[in-house]
């Protein structure tokens, strides 16, 4: 089963290879990843997609907890989430193709972000399967080049997943690392 | 005060506790060798870096404070890295400090210039590229705190050769500020109550303990759980000394090489209480058989080891001496006395069958463990090598107390017995220092005979010689149709070799030398070798085959003549 996972990390030089060679020596499949900063300065926000069974998915957060860098994991597969991936996709297109292909891309709330007289690029956001489901029609055309973010979460309402840090939040017996 | 790099490393390692570093010095690490006369160190010259890891793992072992070995760039730092791996795989506390080429020049490729930051990432529990001195100070002290602190284990700090000359203004100070440096449990509630629960409610109830018993100091709180509820103990080889193995309720070593009723006892058993121990594949022998009626109860410190392994009905979560303190409260006191007569029985048929066989002419090296004790009375250190010798040592040596044994379990590092030796003996200089190591194994760091010498270390050194890489040669004996490819090995002189060392050595090939021999040993001030040409192809038994079941265990071929070696004393 696919897990959704957030962890926070510290800012720092090596941190990323630290992750993806935990990742690599402990046989994780990570089917995506994406970082970039959080709200708090300093801290990094990871999401990242692992595809295994529960020990796996157990493993690969315990692994990511005990790391110095890391300052939270969760995951976030079973709370209510807003999940977005962002893809650019080059088309090829001529000019009978343009017009449907313009449709295509207003049904999916998709936006044309470049033509050429022989290709457009499109950028869409959304959940995977949307993106997938445009991509597989767009296949039809000729897709000749595309670029994926991987997978972003937030969650929704009222519940927040700050930034917290470990020896910040009350919650639990805290110890050594 | 304005301080140089190379002053803050030591006075960092002072004030941390540490006044005896093991290194080697180069290039990169000139600096902070020219600041070190300036400071109350001693400094253990060794004869290749892999041996000052090793030692300094020794010291650690011996000492329970993080041992320092320190190296320059490059090949002084590569060096480091199989002694690294031990130490991240046996929870040992270590700082390593390599020296790096200066700041200008990382990344091009310089003379001795090695990534050794991207290299040891996996084998360390942390590491730091020091590139500007403001950083320093609080990295070194992070890097004791990360070595010593929950699950120990190594720290590597490297730093440029240009920081550990500039200045800055520094006082040392034991404040850190990293969120990442404490962490919040992930708590089962009411752990200690339920595993309380199953333990009063328990037939046939057995402890497995482990490293994390020695080194979180709890064997008093292990004992009152066993004494009170009357639970037999097995240890892992590194748990080994938590338990007095003359105690009736001490089973020795479970696993490959336990004893057959220890194995069956695991495989019997109700309710599992695992103790600072992660289910290693030499413990459980073939894990969807591993104590198959068994609810397992996890004490253990590091939650990504829970269901690593063996999924627990019951985890208990932080440091044992804490949580099996919580759980003492709420013990009955209880007896098992059906489930110990069974036990008894087992070890009774299944030590009379395993046990070596003492009536030949020939010297057997289970025999020289044995003669170990007697002539040592239990009262020494034992360190070990990887093998055979190392089993046996396990099986035969009757340990009394915690820490007694140091040996490398988990990375199973070959060569790591001498300089081990030397660094505990470093570490407790009152103390009587063995160290029982292979032909195989002692001829990987041999070299560390120079460092016994110049440091007057007063180990006393025990080879095991049968002229085969003896474990490898077992399995090719008994899974490879006894083709013994690579593994018959000569070994040089050794009389000679110590005498060009001035170490007094004695050549032992019967039984009837072996214990004047060691009283001998005992006796000389200072180091002392001695070489037991034993018998060569003798087997370690049993023997759970790799991938069998742990109660599926390959037994002593013919009839046995000696008594079993627990529960029964041997005649020897």
């Amino acid at each position: 089963m696919k897990h959704t996972v957030v962890a926070w990390m510290e800012d720092r030089p090596g941190v990323l290879s630290r992750v993806s060679n935990l990742f690599r020596r402990r046989g994780f499949n990570i089917e995506s990843l994406a970082v970039g900063p959080s709200e708090t300065s300093g801290i990094s926000r990871m999401t990242f997609v692992v595809d295994g069974d529960e020990r796996m998915v157990d493993q690969a957060v315990k692994q990511l907890e005990k790391q110095i860098d890391v300052t939270r994991v969760e995951d976030v597969t079973d709370q209510p989430v807003v999940v977005r991936e962002l893809a650019l996709i080059r088309v090829r297109t001529d000019t009978q193709t343009r017009t449907e292909i313009m449709q295509i891309v207003d049904v999916y709330r998709a936006q044309i972000v470049d033509i050429a007289l022989d290709s457009l690029i499109i950028q869409v956001v959304g959940a995977e399967e949307r993106i997938n489901s445009l991509i597989d029609l767009l296949d039809h055309y000729g897709i000749r080049e595309m670029v994926r973010t991987g997978r972003v979460a937030i969650t929704r309402g009222r519940a927040t997943l700050e930034s917290a840090q470990h020896n910040g939040n009350g919650n639990g017996r805290k110890m050594g690392i | 005060m304005e301080k140089t790099g190379a002053q803050i490393v030591w006075e960092t390692i002072l004030r941390e506790g540490v006044d005896t570093v093991f290194g080697y010095p180069g290039g990169a690490t000139l600096p902070i060798y020219d600041a070190m006369p300036a400071y109350p160190i001693r400094h253990v010259l060794v004869r290749h870096e892999q041996a000052a890891v090793h030692m300094a793992e020794g010291w650690a072992r011996a000492t329970g404070k993080v041992g320092v070995a320190l190296a320059t760039s490059g090949p002084g730092a590569t060096n480091l890295v199989t002694g690294l791996a031990n130490a991240m795989m046996d929870s040992i506390p270590i700082v390593a400090i390599t020296g790096q080429v200066a700041t200008h020049l990382l990344g091009g490729d310089a003379f001795q210039e090695t990534d050794v930051t991207g290299i040891t990432l996996p084998i360390t529990k942390y590491n730091y590229l020091i590139t500007d001195i403001a950083d320093l100070g609080e990295a070194l002290v992070e890097a004791f705190y990360i070595a010593r602190s929950g699950r120990p284990g190594p720290v590597l700090v490297d730093i440029c050769k240009d920081v550990q000359n500039s200045k800055i203004d520094w006082e040392y100070s034991a404040e850190l500020t990293r969120p990442g440096l404490v962490k919040v449990l992930r708590e089962q509630p009411d752990a200690v109550v339920a595993a309380a629960t199953l333990i009063n409610q328990a037939q046939r109830p057995l402890i497995i303990a482990g490293h994390g018993v020695q080194m979180g100091e709890a064997q008093a709180e292990l004992m009152e759980l066993a004494e009170r509820a009357e639970i037999p103990v097995v240890t892992t080889l590194l748990g080994i000394g938590v338990i007095t193995e003359n105690h009736r309720l001490a089973l020795g070593m479970g696993g490959m090489h336990g004893e057959a009723a220890t194995n069956h006892a695991v495989q019997e058993c109700d309710v599992l209480i695992a103790v600072g121990m992660r289910f290693d594949d030499r413990i459980t022998g073939r894990l969807d058989q591993f104590a198959p009626k068994a609810k397992v109860i996890h004490f253990e410190l590091d939650p990504s080891e829970v269901g690593k392994n063996v999924k627990p009905a019951v985890t208990v979560l932080g440091d044992c001496k804490h949580t099996l303190g919580q759980l003492l409260p709420n013990i009955e006191p209880k007896q098992h006395q059906q489930w110990l007569t069974t036990i008894h029985e087992w070890q009774d048929t299944t030590g009379k069958v395993d046990i070596a066989n003492q009536e030949v002419d020939e010297l057997i090296p289970p025999f020289v463990m044995r003669q170990l004790w007697y002539a040592t009375q239990g009262n020494c250190t034992v360190v070990t090598d990887v093998g055979q010798h190392q089993m046996w040592e396990a099986q035969y040596f009757t340990h009394l107390r915690p820490g007694q044994l140091i040996t490398s379990g988990g990375l199973g590092t070959m060569g790591f017995g001498v300089p081990a030796a030397v660094g505990a003996k470093i570490g407790r200089p009152d103390q009587l220092v063995w160290v029982m190591v292979g032909d195989g194994g002692f001829q990987q760091t041999m070299q560390e005979l120079g460092t016994i010498i110049q440091e007057n270390v007063g180990v006393k050194i025990g080879i095991i010689n049968n002229g085969f890489l003896g474990m490898v040669r077992q399995w090719q004996q008994f899974f490879y149709e006894k083709r013994y490819a690579g593994t018959p090995m000569i070994s040089p002189d050794y009389m000679k070799l110590a005498d060009a060392y001035g170490i007094p050595a004695l050549r032992v090939t019967k039984n009837d030398e072996v214990f004047s021999a060691m009283q001998q040993a005992n006796a000389h001030d200072g180091p002392f070798l001695i070489e037991f040409r034993v018998m060569e192809e003798v087997n370690v038994y049993p023997m759970v085959a790799p991938g069998a079941a742990v109660g599926d265990m390959i037994r002593r071929p013919g009839p046995a003549i000696v008594q079993g070696y627990s529960g029964v004393q041997p005649s020897w």
